[in-house]
């Protein structure tokens, strides 16, 4: 079976989190080996390594900002409901989904209660990092009791699937007056030790809440020591990192790494620099939707970027 | 003559007076979060005045002193938070959420 766990690195024996993963892991390979039509008399693993020549698609949503109820959006959770409702009509079922992070406003139990409700009515198992809204208390204890099991410090882990390497991080805590996103310290030494004796060829896909790229510092919109995480990747031939935060689609690429911005469910926010300051804009209650959406990645083999296709909730 | 040193000295005691009142009396200063700025950016009161935060954006700010001095919850729209200052110095603080935004406090001794 494809290793798929967020604490692969230690021995300490599956949890139930990590049994359920992979039992979702496997639903998956048998699900793209029916749809491939290939012969299932292999058993599981084989299975799903004939799936892996076919690519791996997963989803990313972004900043549903549960409880959000201001004239940008008064209606938050209906959009994130259309949002899901869209994935669940995908034909072909992507391997799983990750959130970029804000999943809720205020960090209310009742707002993460929405947002469970919601999201898990598709059917996919869901990789989270937290963004700034989801830790508001300053002990981080509302998200960790949620989404933290089996990760490290503020909520960082890693995990594989199909070959690639996964890598969610958390650049929104303990941040200093003055500053953007920070990793700090203890994050970053776990980074190079994680990344550690891996294959250069190994596909390497980072996600995150704050942008890692520096799109916009007047607005904190960067990670003030991204660099030395990148740095440590330097050597892998394909890296994409993956961010929500700005409420908006970018793309860059430099290098060997590939940055993309996801769209929020909940709300637009301004270009950088083109308003007073970051804040929810208000948009036409028609062109709203066409600003809102999801992100869909898929990797092939052999491929340097992923393709990376962002779906408005209208078009 | 003796009138007028009557009413000046009736002038020089009350302002004595009012300036004992206003040294005594703490005042309250507010400080507008807007657009993701606090505005005034920097105020300066004097110690056991009070300073009192409102935010007027759509989206959730704190106020968070550098050395942890004070620090509020998350304000949603319209929610305050208020400080009473005791002591002189100068504080820095800044939104943990959005930390590029930052505001500074100097408190002078209450005499002064």
């Amino acid at each position: 079976m494809t290793a798929h766990d967020h604490d692969h690195d230690h021995g300490d024996g599956p949890t139930r989190r990590k049994v359920l993963e992979c039992m979702t892991w496997a639903g998956t390979g048998v699900l793209w080996t029916i749809s491939g039509g290939v012969p299932h008399s292999l058993g599981l693993v084989d299975e799903a390594d004939a799936a892996e020549a076919k690519g791996l698609t997963f989803l990313q949503i972004s900043d549903s900002h549960m409880g959000f109820d201001k004239p940008a959006n008064p209606n938050a959770k209906g959009t994130l409901e259309e949002a899901i409702a869209r994935i669940t009509s995908i034909p072909k079922k992507p391997a799983f989904m990750i959130h970029t992070g804000d999943i809720t406003h205020l960090s209310k139990e009742s707002e993460f209660d929405d947002a469970e409700k919601i999201i898990s009515q598709a059917k996919l198992d869901v990789h989270y990092v937290p963004g700034e809204h989801d830790i508001i208390d300053p002990d981080i204890k509302i998200y960790k009791e949620r989404y933290g099991r089996g990760t490290k410090g503020s909520g960082y882990y890693s995990f594989d699937a199909n070959g690639v390497h996964f890598l969610g991080l958390v650049n929104v805590a303990n941040l200093k007056g003055g500053g953007m996103g920070s990793l700090g310290n203890e994050q970053l030494e776990w980074i190079e030790d994680d990344l550690k004796g891996r294959s250069a060829s190994t596909p390497i896909v980072v996600f995150a809440h704050i942008p890692l790229l520096t799109v916009y510092p007047q607005w904190g919109w960067g990670t003030e020591d991204s660099a030395r995480a990148l740095g440590y990747m330097k050597r892998f031939g394909s890296v994409t990192v993956l961010n929500g935060h700005i409420h908006q689609v970018m793309q860059k690429v430099e290098g060997n790494v590939t940055f993309h911005t996801a769209r929020s469910t909940a709300f637009p926010q301004p270009a950088p620099g083109s308003a007073p300051s970051a804040g929810p804009m208000k948009v036409p209650d028609e062109k709203l939707r066409t600003m809102l959406g999801t992100a869909s990645v898929t990797f092939k083999r052999g491929d340097k970027q992923l393709a990376i296709i962002d779906t408005p909730l209208k078009s | 003559m003796t009138f007028v040193k009557i009413l000046a000295q009736g002038a020089i005691a009350l302002l004595v007076a009012a300036m004992t009142a206003s040294a005594a009396q703490a005042a309250t200063f507010e400080v507008k979060i807007d657009n993701f700025t606090f505005n005034a950016q920097q105020i300066t009161v004097k110690a056991g005045d009070t300073v009192t935060w409102v935010n007027h954006d759509d989206i959730p700010h704190t106020v968070t002193s550098k050395t942890m001095a004070f620090r509020s919850k998350a304000m949603d729209t319209d929610d305050k938070f208020s400080f009473t200052f005791a002591t002189p110095g100068k504080f820095e603080y800044f939104c943990s959420l959005h930390p590029h935004m930052t505001g500074t406090i100097v408190v002078e001794a209450a005499g002064k």
